[in-house]
């Protein structure tokens, strides 16, 4: 039997949803006899190759990520928006209520004890977009798995779900925004 | 529940039905408090019974049945056997008075999906980042999408710039989460007698303001007990150093749905210490 | 034209002693609210802080309701603009964009200024502004609240000069004030001679209740397009209970493309005043009010005058015609740039001095209106036709229009057409016949009854006008071949946005998304997604909005989606979906702030 190819990626997030994938813990290994890893942080893979399920975690804060959420979308069948900030942005979009340009001023040029004060300006840099976007404003997203961090019980009930080949669905006491 | 397919019996009962259930109402009532009372959930934000009728927030949109209909016309209708389609009209239950003999549609697959985008709407056009938020787990808002079954705010984020307003020692306004439902300026001027809020601007730059002569919180009356300042069902009125004294996880959605603390069906004790 | 000197100063708008002169000073003229604080806007050219604090305290009225009233209309600024205001209509048929060059963008080169913007030494200000009436006129602004019509390069040209060699308006040509009523077409009403005080003298004549029974026999109905019976509902008014009963013109007609009321008002405003006395009469009322739009501020003089004419001639005031106890006066207040103020509940809600929200119903006006009491409120021409009724009895209206319209409408014509004015018809004039008498060629859609209205292609035109079939408010729009509808769908949806009152949620936040979704079609980024959301968040909004605004701010979407779907089509890229961000619109500050440098990631760019 061939086994479920799943990619995972880490945007505009804090690696929390990876986590707290991790945290199914010993539900891992029954899930991994159905699935293996593609690109994700897990694997250390760098490009995503053909794949049945991708999860991304994170909004889009740069240019990378969009590159990187495209790659996604187009090896992916199913495209599952992981985490608050993927579906809307989240803390990081907190950025949101400032220019740009302020929020890197104040970090960069005036924040507290900075020295040698200038804006990062390395090529090795993408370019930041002027806001954190949900990624659902980049890619048609297929399903949205809430939680900051989604539960490990959710992690378990959508993998099932999905591997089963059944519709994915939240039960009401697993659906929750923080 | 009483059985009944004869509009004119129920006319002269005095009741009304929703959902195939009778349910009796006191004259003057509204629907939603009729149903209420009567243990029957229609979610709503801008609605608090006691406070005058409000309808702004639309999500208890129920509808009423022109035609008579009887009891299981729905299911009926569903299995194909009823083809023609009942004449109805949209109404805020929480401002249509309850008249005798009325058939209302509350809790079906149409009016729910409407309620989830009016409520994705209201996630929209704020700045609604659960994680961020002390009241997420307190947050009628939140609740009420779990209730809908809202995954995700399917529209474009709007991410306005809304002022923050931290400047009294007690009580704070974050307009980030405002939804405009004008809950707490109902309240201070109807239970507090103090006329604290009001909302100023047209369209979505409508806002909301402290009646004081800054229009800060500092120079207002405002206090703790104030019913204006716990009545917000979002978290964009705040009591300060209180935001984490129940841990998420522990907070009244976390434990409760919310057709039970709207139909008083449990006192979560987080709420009662307010 | 004397009070429309320049006189505004914006630096002792924060002067309390000055404010308080002011604010005493308005208050003798009238007290109200909006009035006091166009006065203070024109004076101030803003409203302060300070203002609010000394408006709020001189009228005894909450900080915050001051506060949320000039933050609602659009003619009041909590910063100053310029000793000269210019404000552009965007309406599609009047506004800055009506002949194909951007009037608008070009007036504001010449002065070195950016719309919504006041110019640094604070002459002059320039921002667009909903339909203004002008839409037989051509391109249009106000300056300083004065239209001026008949906008091309070279006008803006002369006007420039003026502004810059700070010209009181006083100065100005007159003629470029002079507002043509262009009547094209004139029936029953428009045709009809009535002596000042007839129809009062033969409803007393006749008897309150046989005068108001033949309103009711006569088959009139609301000339707003919504066509309640006229005479039921005063006499449901009538028969209200109340402390006081009251009597309302609405002459907000904010409706784009609509400026029938214009004209009634500046060469019928004997007849509707004479129709709100009749009404006055038969409902028990001793008091009026007529509504006026802020956009037809410049008719003011000429009303007070005639309302002045009648106090003198006994047809207002007390004992009126000699009858003893008949009291009844008009007062006008003057609304300031807000569309939804047309719906009554918002309008009576305006005339109480607050922000323009609409009510909630029921209950209705004709029991708990103005002040909670028994009110009627009728359009300028409703009340027209009712004075000529009373005049004329019910058998005159009847023999007109068809079994369920009675009478006439009057219609606002505009948009391509030869001959743009005022057409009056019988109800149940064909649309094919309208067009043909306004000189309208080679025609692709029609809008009736305004945005808010139905729009129609061709197969449509044998369709008629009247309650059953077309009702309309009096606007019809006509677009021909060479007009990109897309174009016109997109400015409707602006307007739509920017009026939302914001009370409700399908409405506040559907306006925006219609809008934005429109713009991203528009800007040739849309895709079959994009259409598909339209639908979806239309449906939702006609449904389950509060008020007519929110339920029919969809409607040309939905009707040109039915109608013209190639119009949109012919935008969408050949793909499902295509994303809401606009990439390069959202990394233009993070290249602006790394000056070009733009990373690796650049190579990968257009990687889909």
């Amino acid at each position: 039997m061939t086994r479920i190819r799943i990619a995972t990626t880490s945007l505009a997030g804090c690696f929390g949803c990876h986590m707290s994938l991790l945290d199914m813990d010993e539900r891992l290994v029954s899930i991994l006899e159905k699935a293996e890893f593609d690109r994700s942080p897990f694997t250390d893979i760098k490009h995503c190759g053909s794949c049945d399920i991708g999860l991304v975690e994170g909004g889009i804060c740069n240019e990378e990520n969009v590159h990187v959420l495209r790659e996604f979308r187009k090896n992916c069948k199913i495209l599952i928006a992981v985490g608050a900030c993927a579906i809307n942005g989240g803390v990081p979009a907190l950025r949101n209520s400032f220019q740009l340009r302020a929020c890197l001023e104040e970090v960069y040029l005036h924040g507290e004890g900075v020295e040698n004060p200038q804006i990062p300006n390395d090529a090795e840099l993408p370019l930041l977009l002027d806001k954190v976007y949900p990624i659902h404003e980049v890619v048609q997203v297929d399903f949205y798995l809430p939680g900051c961090p989604p539960s490990a019980d959710q992690f378990f009930r959508m993998f099932n779900d999905l591997i089963s080949g059944n519709e994915f669905s939240l039960p009401r006491k697993l659906l929750h925004f923080d | 529940m009483m059985k009944t397919d004869n509009r004119q019996d129920q006319a002269a009962r005095n009741t009304i039905t929703i959902d195939g259930q009778e349910i009796p109402f006191q004259h003057g009532q509204t629907i939603i408090d009729a149903a209420l009372e009567a243990g029957i959930y229609i979610p709503h934000l801008c609605h608090r019974s006691g406070l005058s009728p409000h309808g702004s927030c639309r999500l208890c949109m129920v509808d009423i049945v022109d035609r008579k209909e009887t009891l299981g016309d729905s299911d009926r209708r569903r299995e194909g056997k009823i083809q023609e389609e009942t004449r109805s009209r949209s109404v805020a239950a929480c401002t249509m008075p309850a008249t005798a003999g009325q058939w209302i549609r509350n809790n079906t697959p149409e009016l729910n999906e409407a309620r989830k985008v009016i409520t994705q709407m209201l996630f929209t056009e704020g700045n609604h980042i659960c994680p961020s938020c002390e009241h997420s787990g307190n947050c009628t808002l939140q609740a009420v999408a779990y209730y809908l079954g809202m995954l995700d705010g399917h529209f474009p984020p709007f991410f306005p710039r809304r002022d923050l307003d931290a400047s009294h020692p007690t009580v704070m306004l974050d307009r980030d989460r405002c939804i405009l439902c004008e809950l707490c300026v109902r309240a201070s001027r109807e239970a507090d007698g103090k006329n604290m809020f009001a909302i100023a601007g047209r369209g979505t730059r409508a806002r909301l303001i402290v009646n004081s002569a800054s229009g800060m919180l500092a120079d207002s009356d405002i206090e703790m007990h104030d019913l204006a300042v716990h009545v917000c069902p979002v978290g964009a009125i705040l009591i300060k150093e209180q935001g984490y004294r129940v841990p998420i996880g522990q907070r009244t959605f976390d434990l409760h749905q919310v057709e039970e603390i709207d139909l008083g069906k449990t006192i979560p004790p987080e709420m009662g210490q307010k | 034209m004397g009070n429309i000197l320049i006189t505004g100063c914006p630096h002792s708008g924060n002067d309390a002693g000055m404010l308080r002169q002011i604010i005493a000073g308005a208050c003798v003229e009238s007290p109200h609210l909006l009035h006091v604080l166009h006065i203070l806007q024109q004076k101030f050219l803003h409203v302060s802080e300070t203002a609010i604090r000394e408006v709020s305290a001189m009228l005894a009225l909450p900080y915050s309701q001051v506060e949320a009233v000039v933050e609602f209309y659009s003619f009041f600024h909590k910063t100053p603009r310029g000793k000269y205001d210019i404000l552009f209509s965007n309406c599609i048929c009047c506004g800055y964009l009506v002949d194909g060059t951007d009037l608008m963008a070009m007036f504001g080169r010449r002065l070195g200024i950016v719309a919504g913007r006041t110019r640094e030494d604070g002459l002059v200000s320039m921002d667009q502004t909903s339909c203004i009436g002008m839409c037989d006129h051509g391109a249009a602004l106000l300056v300083n609240g004065m239209p001026v019509t008949g906008l091309d390069g070279s006008l803006l040209e002369r006007i420039a000069i003026l502004i810059e060699d700070r010209v009181p308006l006083a100065d100005w040509p007159s003629e470029w004030f002079q507002i043509e009523d262009s009547i094209r077409m004139s029936g029953m009403l428009l045709d009809h001679e009535m002596p000042r005080g007839d129809s009062l003298r033969a409803m007393l004549a006749f008897g309150a209740e046989a005068s108001l029974n033949e309103i009711i026999q006569s088959g009139l109905r609301g000339r707003g397009g919504a066509g309640f019976s006229t005479g039921m509902k005063w006499k449901s008014c009538r028969v209200a209970q109340g402390a006081a009963h009251y009597v309302i013109c609405n002459a907000d007609e904010g409706e784009p493309g609509t400026f029938k009321d214009r004209v009634l008002l500046h060469r019928y405003a004997d007849s509707l005043f004479e129709g709100m006395t009749v009404c006055a009469y038969l409902i028990g009322a001793n008091l009026g009010y007529l509504y006026l739009r802020g956009e037809y501020r410049y008719l003011l003089p000429h009303l007070q005058s005639v309302l002045l004419l009648r106090r003198e001639t006994s047809l207002l005031g007390t004992n009126i015609c000699n009858q003893p106890g008949f009291s009844f006066d008009v007062q006008i207040v003057v609304g300031a740039g807000a569309y939804i103020c047309g719906e009554e509940s918002a309008l009576i809600e305006s005339l109480e001095g607050k922000r323009g929200i609409p009510r909630v119903r029921p209950p209705f006006p004709v029991s708990h209106g103005y002040l909670g009491q028994p009110t009627v409120v009728n359009n300028v021409e409703t009340f027209v036709a009712a004075a000529c009724v009373v005049q004329k009895g019910s058998t005159w209206l009847r023999a007109m229009g068809d079994e369920v319209s009675k009478g006439s409408k009057i219609l606002s014509i505009s948009g391509n057409c030869a001959r743009p004015g005022i057409y009056e018809y019988p109800f149940g004039v064909s649309i094919r016949q309208v067009l043909e008498d306004c000189g309208a060629a080679d025609t692709y859609a029609v809008q009736v009854g305004g945005p808010s209205g139905v729009l129609i292609g061709s197969p449509e035109f044998d369709r008629r006008l009247g309650y059953d079939d077309l009702p309309t408010g009096g606007a019809v729009m006509v677009f021909d071949k060479s007009r990109d509808l897309m174009a016109i769908l997109v400015n409707f949806s602006r307007f739509f946005s920017h009026e939302s009152c914001g009370f409700c949620t399908p409405c506040r936040v559907g306006t925006v998304l219609l809008r934005d979704r429109l713009d991203k079609i528009f800007s040739g980024r849309g895709a079959q997604t994009d259409l598909e959301e339209i639908l979806h968040t239309a449906r939702l909004m006609k449904q389950y909005s509060h008020c007519g605004l929110g339920q029919t701010a969809a409607n040309p979407v939905l009707d040109g989606l039915q109608r013209f779907p190639q119009v949109l089509e012919k935008f969408l890229l050949n793909r499902d979906f295509e994303p809401d961000l606009d990439l390069d619109k959202a990394l233009a500050e993070g290249r602006r702030i790394r000056k070009g440098n733009d990373g690796i990631a650049c190579a990968d760019r257009g990687g889909q």
